[in-house]
């Protein structure tokens, strides 16, 4: 595991691979390994699963229908995190060395975890994809050359959300009320700040209510909001069981459900199924489409399922969640497919992966090309801004699924970016990080 | 018939107090420490440093400290989690704050800082015995993480509330914190550090002030008939304790992890360490590092067991397996040996004097 | 005077007076300090609210009196005994039964376990110090954990037993947009009674209930008149699964099945410190108090330092009360001698 990063380090491993397992396959050194941080187990695990499995059966179909990306093969291993910061170093440390190439790209799949690995894979010169979660100020490249924040950040999520809820009370949020409830830690606490600069803005009274991890209490959280403050609007940055909980609670106490609206990991089938019919109306952000209408997915079908679209379902096919997985990895694919352009179709390092991820682009022509049409809006990174400048949508929960409600919300970075770059200025300077220079 | 200690004869009170009263003790001694300083670093490769030793090494210093108040004291505490939460906090803030001291310092200070917390919150010890306690500790545990995770303040107005430990050097040249430190000088800091830390526990436990705690773990009453003043005896465990438990909720911030949410010293963490202490062993020094090591290598072991055997199962299932067995293992030794790892090790020791010709 | 009368009178003037004090004090804070906010009716709709949610924490802190009462175990597997109870039940309930049908055939699979935890826990352990106990029902704790999920699948399940979700608002003529009541936590409450009822009548009336107490009181002059140990602990462990079964049902239902409610025990801990680890009435009314204590203090206090208190108020609660009385509100006193 000490080996160095060169090719004699992949051939040995390839050889010692191939003599320890007699069934190897034979293109197992032209594969590209992506490690898969996920969590199946834990309290998280009902959300973490379909993730999972969309990752996992989106690389396998790639595998099946092109052999590949450009005739390389993709290694796929995953560890269990539980969503637990230290199991999640541990996992990171653990799959560092165990794949047959040097690890394509990381996909934490936790704040936490994510905040715990900037500064490991900064220094093993490994990127991180933190879609939709993570640091909102990494979107600043310079300080943050390793980690990337593509579609959007909670921030540039906030903003959407107020930029709906404006358009929807008719262009003037002022003296209007909007509250928060928020699970009280690193995730939950992301958005303040940008809501409360809008709420100045906008001239809206803004108040936020924590709930305490793992959420199953919000009883008073919901009284106070739904009998006290009474708000116009309400927005929601939960996880796991704290989502249906919230839902149920909201329903308590007679609060209307079209006016509440949850972040993208907020908003997904576990959240809304057990809280029944209470959650018809129910809104959330969303990044990507939800449903299994895309030829991307019905191959997932053909090739992972042979055709067969119950056992496909019972893997959550076209869950939110399951799409979300599946975005992912299009988004670590496309980016290894824009290293190979530059560095031909080869296994690509970690450090050859990151300039396919600063250099990504995906066009709409290229979302249609991938059977994706309509999946996602374009994004197109750079040096700079490791965002992407993607955007949102409001998507509602008609009783039975999720269903589109509105169009694709632009959030508004000329006022986040300067945000992020303050917020990055701060991180460099108690780091002692000198920002590189994006020319 | 190696291990004996005939014909070891004690010659003075320095001899016959040693910790390591018998020959063959004090050869194995030199020759781990031998294999822990200059082996371990040597062959072991960094995942095994970073995801193996240093953690372990950070749980041991927490168990020990645990193991004070507990196994020494007879008081039992579920607020390990949040005085560590007070450590990795009151040192992040010393550290950003004069920039100019040395790590080793901020360590030591945090450590004093827990103290005094430990202090405040062991007062109702005086008052409230057995499982009951466990609330005060509890209610510490619960405040604690709530005040770091509320107040800005302790983050340096971070806006997700995550403090990141600042690069520092323990020696010129040398980091130890932050991404800079190589693994193997976390890991060598790691050992010195807690080796003496463990140093003066031994001694602490053997000196007066141990034995007082250890007649008021027995019964408080009754030592408080002999002389021993029960206010005096608890509050000190309790100040020593915290002390310990704060510089590893210190080390784990800044030398494991490096980066640190006040969730991560939730009441998990006040079991996991609960555990060490009592599977290793309750009133034991050595039940400390033994019960961290089989706390932190176990889960690893276990899920990484099937891939080592070649095995295709799902994680779903390595998951969930690798809780059944941890469950089954720590009831099995707690059948085998009610009384911890270290209990186990000393019955090994008494069998090994008297092999291979036992009477 | 009657003593009986006189404590009677005490019980029942007591807390009315003690709530009517809180809610003044709350209205003198709020008019002080105008981040707070107090009304009458608001104040009464919280307390009900909070009265209704601490029947759903005694119900769990229950199964842990009912261990700790017979064999002086704390067993710390009680919260993963409620996931395991309420994932078994759905499981049986997704293969076609009837709910009422799974509800036996679960309560049978509780018994089982029961018998396994006596049989390679507790026989091997008899005599140990509580703590070691203690640490062994953590290992079964860990166990179940994986085992339930290992089993019936990680992810959420939907309990419906048809309890109503309806929520109606009464008083609406003394208090402005009157108060609301949650039909949910009305039945829940309701349920929670019977349970206590049931239980009591149990250990008072019946040979088995009996027994149960003198082993309570002493295990070795309980061995020595006879009463098989044993069978007292397979009973107490399956009545305490089944009273997991239910607690697990009612939470089940509230938030879906899934891993965390094992967690929900951390909840039924300041209850059960506060009631006392051995009284049922107890854990009754420990469960009241904090359920109360703890959402008034969010809603009226929490404004001033941010919110999400109601997790650390619950214990400090129990401290404040532990410190007047050491043994919980209705514990056993306890005698020390040398």
């Amino acid at each position: 595991m000490m080996f160095k990063r060169n090719g004699l380090a992949a051939a040995a491993t390839a050889v010692l691979l191939a003599t320890s397992l007699a069934a190897v396959d034979a293109r197992a050194q032209e594969a590209q390994y992506f490690p898969g941080l996920q969590y199946r187990s834990g309290p998280f695990a009902p959300s973490g699963i379909p993730f999972a499995n969309g990752f996992r059966d989106y690389l396998a179909m790639l595998n099946e229908r092109d052999g590949g990306v450009n005739g390389i093969r993709i290694h796929y291993e995953e560890c269990d995190t539980a969503y637990n910061n230290d199991r999640g170093v541990e996992c990171y440390e653990r799959l560092k060395g165990a794949g047959p190439s040097e690890p394509a790209v990381w996909n934490p799949l936790s704040t936490g975890i994510t905040y715990a690995l900037i500064e490991r894979a900064t220094a093993d010169k490994a990127p991180i994809i933190s879609m939709g979660y993570g640091r909102a100020d990494a979107s600043d490249g310079r300080v943050f050359p390793y980690v990337f924040t593509l579609p959007a950040t909670y921030w540039a999520g906030a903003d959407a959300m107020i930029q709906y809820v404006k358009d929807q009370e008719g262009g003037d949020l002022s003296g209007k009320k909007i509250a928060l409830v928020y699970f009280d830690g690193a995730y939950g606490k992301e958005p303040i700040p940008t809501l409360e600069r809008l709420s100045k803005e906008e001239g809206f009274t803004f108040r936020g209510f924590p709930v305490a991890s793992p959420g199953l209490e919000q009883k008073a959280t919901w009284l106070q909001i739904g009998r006290q403050f009474r708000p116009d609007w309400t927005l929601m940055w939960g996880w796991g069981v704290m989502n249906s909980t919230a839902i149920k609670e909201a329903a308590a106490v007679g609060y209307p459900m079209e006016k509440f609206i949850g972040i993208w990991w907020s908003g997904s089938e576990n959240d809304v199924m057990p809280a029944g019919d209470a959650a018809t109306g129910y809104k959330s952000l969303g990044f990507h489409a939800p449903g299994t209408d895309f030829p991307a997915i019905q191959d997932i079908v053909a090739q992972v399922y042979d055709g067969d679209e119950a056992r496909a379902k019972e893997n959550n096919l076209g869950h939110v969640l399951y799409n979300r997985g599946v975005m992912n990895a299009v988004l670590s694919v496309e980016a290894m497919r824009t290293a190979q352009e530059e560095y031909g179709a080869r296994v690509l390092t970690g450090e050859e992966m990151r300039w396919g991820i600063e250099n990504l682009e995906i066009t709409a022509e290229r979302w249609k090309e991938m059977g994706l049409e309509g999946f996602a809006n374009p994004i197109k990174l750079s040096c700079e801004d490791h965002e992407g400048g993607g955007s949102a949508f409001i998507q509602q929960w008609d009783g039975d699924s999720w269903e589109i409600a509105s169009d694709w919300i632009l959030p508004n970075r000329t006022e986040l970016r300067p945000a992020y770059e303050a917020s990055a200025a701060q991180y460099a300077k108690e780091k002692g990080i000198t920002p590189r220079e994006c020319n | 018939m190696l291990y004996r200690e005939a014909g070891q004869f004690k010659t003075s009170y320095g001899a016959d107090q040693a910790i390591f009263p018998i020959r063959q003790d004090r050869i194995a001694l030199v020759l781990f420490a031998g294999i822990a300083v200059l082996a371990v670093p040597v062959l072991a490769s960094n995942y095994f440093l970073e995801t193996i030793f240093v953690p372990f090494l950070v749980f041991a210093l927490a168990a020990l400290g645990l193991n004070i108040l507990t196994g020494y004291c007879g008081q039992l505490s579920l607020g390990t989690g949040g005085f560590m939460a007070c450590g990795a906090f009151f040192s992040y803030k010393l550290a950003v704050g004069i920039p100019e001291l040395h790590i080793v310092l901020v360590f030591l200070l945090a450590g004093l800082g827990t103290a005094a917390v430990g202090v405040l919150f062991g007062l109702p010890s005086l008052r409230i015995k057995g499982f009951y306690l466990a609330v005060a500790t509890l209610a510490a545990q619960f405040f604690l993480v709530w005040v770091f995770n509320k107040f800005p303040w302790w983050t340096n107005y971070s806006p997700s509330g995550v403090i990141s430990a600042p690069p520092r050097d323990v020696l010129p040249g040398l980091a130890v914190t932050g991404a800079g430190g190589a693994p193997a000088v976390k890991y060598l800091f790691l050992l010195v550090f807690v080796a003496v830390l463990a140093l003066v526990a031994k001694n602490l436990v053997r000196s007066r002030i141990g034995r007082t705690w250890m007649a008021t773990r027995d019964m408080d009453i009754a030592a408080e008939i002999i002389g021993i003043r029960p206010l005096w005896a608890k509050l000190s465990a309790f100040a020593v304790s915290s002390f310990y438990i704060g510089i590893a909720g210190a080390l784990w911030a800044f030398v494991y992890t490096g980066s640190v949410e006040a969730l991560a010293f939730q009441i998990d963490r006040s079991f996991q360490v609960l555990f060490m202490v009592i599977i290793g062993g309750l009133g034991s020094i050595l039940g400390s590092f033994l019960g961290a090591a089989f706390i932190v290598l176990l889960p690893i072991l276990l899920s990484n067991v099937p891939s080592l055997l070649g095995l295709q199962i799902s994680v779903e299932i390595i998951s969930h397996l690798e809780f059944m067995v941890f469950g089954a293992l720590i009831v099995f030794f707690l059948v085998v040996e009610p009384h911890g790892l270290a209990r186990l090790w000393q019955i090994a020791k008494e069998k090994l004097r008297l092999w291979p010709f036992p009477y | 005077m009657n003593p009986i009368a006189l404590r009677f009178g005490f019980w029942v003037l007591a807390p009315p007076l003690l709530i009517a004090a809180i809610g003044f004090g709350l209205q003198g804070l709020a008019a002080a300090n105008s981040a707070l906010f107090f009304t009458w009716g608001f104040f009464l709709e919280v307390l009900l609210a909070g009265l209704l949610q601490g029947v759903l924490y005694a119900l769990v802190a229950l199964g842990f009196v009912l261990i700790f009462k017979a064999s002086g175990i704390f067993n710390f597997a009680q919260g993963s005994m409620v996931l395991f109870a309420a994932l078994t039940l759905v499981g049986f309930i997704g293969m076609g039964l009837h709910w009422t049908l799974a509800f036996i055939v679960t309560a049978g699979v509780m018994v089982l376990l029961a018998m396994v935890v006596e049989k390679v826990v507790l026989r091997p352990l008899v005599n140990q110090p509580h703590i070691i106990l203690f640490m062994a029902t953590i290992g079964i704790f860990y166990f179940l954990d994986g085992f339930g999920q290992m089993l019936w699948g990680s992810d959420v399940k939907m309990l419906d037993i048809g309890i109503t979700k309806e929520t109606t608002f009464i008083l609406e003529g003394v208090f402005e947009g009157g108060i609301l009541v949650n039909g949910f936590d009305l039945v829940a409450a309701l349920v929670g009674a019977v349970l206590v009822a049931v239980l009591a009548v149990f250990f008072q009336y019946t040979r088995v209930g009996r027994a149960l107490r003198a082993v309570a009181d002493d295990h070795q002059a309980a061995l020595s008149v006879g009463i098989p140990l044993k069978t007292i602990w397979v009973i107490v462990w399956s009545v305490a699964g089944i009273v997991a079964l239910v607690a697990g049902i009612m939470w089940g239902s509230k938030a879906g099945v899934q891993f965390s409610l094992a967690l929900i025990a951390l909840k039924a801990l300041p209850v059960l410190i506060l009631g006392g680890f051995t009284s049922i009435p107890g854990a009754i009314v420990g469960g009241l108090i904090i359920g109360a204590g703890e959402q008034v203090a969010e809603v009226f206090l929490g404004p001033l330092v941010g919110g999400a208190i109601q997790e650390w108020f619950a214990y400090m609660l129990a401290l404040i009360f532990l410190l007047f009385r050491p043994q919980g509100l209705f514990g056993e006193r306890i005698i020390e001698r040398i």
